[in-house]
């Protein structure tokens, strides 16, 4: 695994990632203008954010809405959009 | 076991491509390299080669598709020329840059405009930064010889850059010469099986390539590029003599012909260089102390040992076949004065540029040369640096 810092004789060449799924490792939460918060009380767990969400950034628990991972989560708003009952919200960060 | 044959640079070129045997040629035709692609597409057809071959619509996507043969694992090739070459100039880099080491023939001709099909170095020279290794040719048997070589150079771990296998239009691949063929099985001997470390398509082991690299890395890449570029010299040198075990033929970074006692050399690369032989050959029987510095490989630049060659001249004169309109003389010029610099050696330097858009170049044109050289060592004057061979007034 490739870490910050890490000198031109240490690193795989060519630019090759030698180990996959390590995207998750990039925490892209940093992009955000928005946040969006979700109101767990309004929501009915229909998985309509969940589906939509590009980044997979809807954290579910026992089949249900729990959060929003903001690491990853970059704030492009569609969950909301989606929300069938308004029970998302997109605040300024 | 070697074979005589009487061929064009373009077709033994396709024969050398047929006993490499590569797994994936994907090209687009383009004269003067037509003959090269169309004889191999052949080979393909007859089933002669074990070779996907990629008929594409553009030499962007001919490289294009050799750097994704190459990546995921294959052995590719290619071929082009001048505008050709132009045209897949952001891929070179992304096929140097990715380290997929990709063996391309580069048939030499004039980039436009005005428009013109015949020999000159305007292409590979605008690409010799590209981060390409490159071999120049004096004829079709070098050429031959260096494309067998340049996958073993490509290959090879501490190197693993792209190469162009550079040859003269139409002087060379168009003109019928005799030279030999070594054996099919020799060729694969020689060539071996590639073994790509860590190839696209292999699902045990997933790899990106090609991802985003800005500036915490792009910079640590790029100089690994440069640490392989300074390994090729080695590489050449190691796989030349290998090469001459099974051929019997020599090779180094360049040929040095009768500049042991030199006081006036001429350095060059190309098919040029062959006419400078004879131009040497009738200097010496009239007691110059004449001689050539023949460039193979022109990048990476060998400076420190071309330096070393040409140190004990009195004076230099360095051809190029292509113009860069920085008025200040063309690429091997630029290169050639830099080591003599670095070397602190006492040796005037000129430049001719000469050839352009395929004019031939005699004999005695290079004669002049020589007479030119002489004249800057009796006055001590040199009364134009760079100079024009050839042109009309």
């Amino acid at each position: 695994m490739v870490k910050p810092g890490d000198g031109y004789k240490e690193i795989p060449e060519g630019g090759l990632i030698l180990e996959s799924g390590n995207a998750k490792r990039y925490e892209t939460g940093g992009w955000r203008t928005q946040r969006p918060v979700i109101d767990l009380d309004t929501c009915i767990n229909c998985f309509r954010c969940w589906a939509f969400c590009p980044d997979s950034s809807i954290e579910t628990e026992d089949e249900e809405i729990v959060g929003v991972d903001y690491d990853h989560c970059k704030g492009c708003g569609v969950c909301a959009h989606e929300c069938p009952v308004d029970a998302i919200a997109m605040e300024q960060e | 076991m070697s074979e005589q044959v009487a061929l064009t640079g373009n077709e033994v070129m396709s024969q050398a491509m047929r006993q490499i045997n590569p797994d994936v040629v994907a090209a687009y035709p383009i004269t003067p390299q037509t003959a090269i692609v169309q004889t191999f597409s052949q080979f393909v057809n007859d089933g002669d080669v074990d070779t996907e071959f990629v008929p594409t619509e553009s030499e962007h996507s001919a490289m294009s598709a050799t750097v994704g043969a190459s990546a995921s694992g294959a052995r590719a090739m290619t071929a082009t020329a001048a505008n050709g070459l132009a045209l897949m100039w952001e891929v070179l880099y992304i096929a140097s840059g990715t380290r997929l080491p990709i063996v391309m023939p580069v048939v030499n001709r004039a980039l436009s405009g005005p428009i013109n099909i015949h020999c000159d170095h305007s292409d590979a020279m605008g690409a010799r930064d590209s981060g390409w290794i490159q071999l120049y040719a004096e004829n079709a048997q070098e050429a031959y010889d260096n494309a067998i070589q340049a996958v073993k150079i490509s290959e090879n771990k501490d190197v693993m850059l792209p190469t162009m296998v550079n040859m003269d239009g139409f002087i060379i691949s168009h003109a019928v010469e005799n030279l030999n063929l070594l054996a099919d099985e020799d060729v694969q001997d020689f060539v071996g099986e590639y073994h790509a470390e860590n190839p696209l398509l292999d699902s045990e082991n997933p790899v990106t390539v090609g991802p985003l690299d800005l500036q915490d890395f792009y910079f640590e890449h790029k100089m690994q590029q440069a640490v392989a570029a300074e390994n090729v010299k080695d590489v050449v040198l190691e796989v030349a003599e290998e090469y001459e075990e099974l051929s019997g033929r020599e090779y180094g970074l360049f040929e040095e012909y009768k500049l042991d006692d030199a006081e006036v050399a001429v350095v060059a690369l190309g098919s040029t260089t062959g006419t400078a032989k004879t131009a040497v050959d009738n200097l010496r029987e009239n007691g110059v102390k004449a001689g050539l510095s023949k460039i193979r490989l022109y990048r990476p630049f060998p400076a420190e040992e071309i330096a070393e060659a040409l140190a004990d001249l009195e004076a230099v004169a360095v051809m190029d076949r292509a113009e860069t309109f920085s008025t200040t003389g063309g690429p091997v010029f630029a290169d050639v004065r830099a080591a003599l610099y670095d070397m602190g050696a006492d040796v005037e330097a000129v430049n001719y540029i000469y050839g352009l858009g395929g004019r031939d170049l005699k004999v005695e044109e290079i004669e002049s040369v020589y007479k030119d050289l002489e004249e800057i060592v009796e006055t001590n004057t040199v009364e134009d640096r760079v100079q024009h061979l050839g042109v009309r007034e």
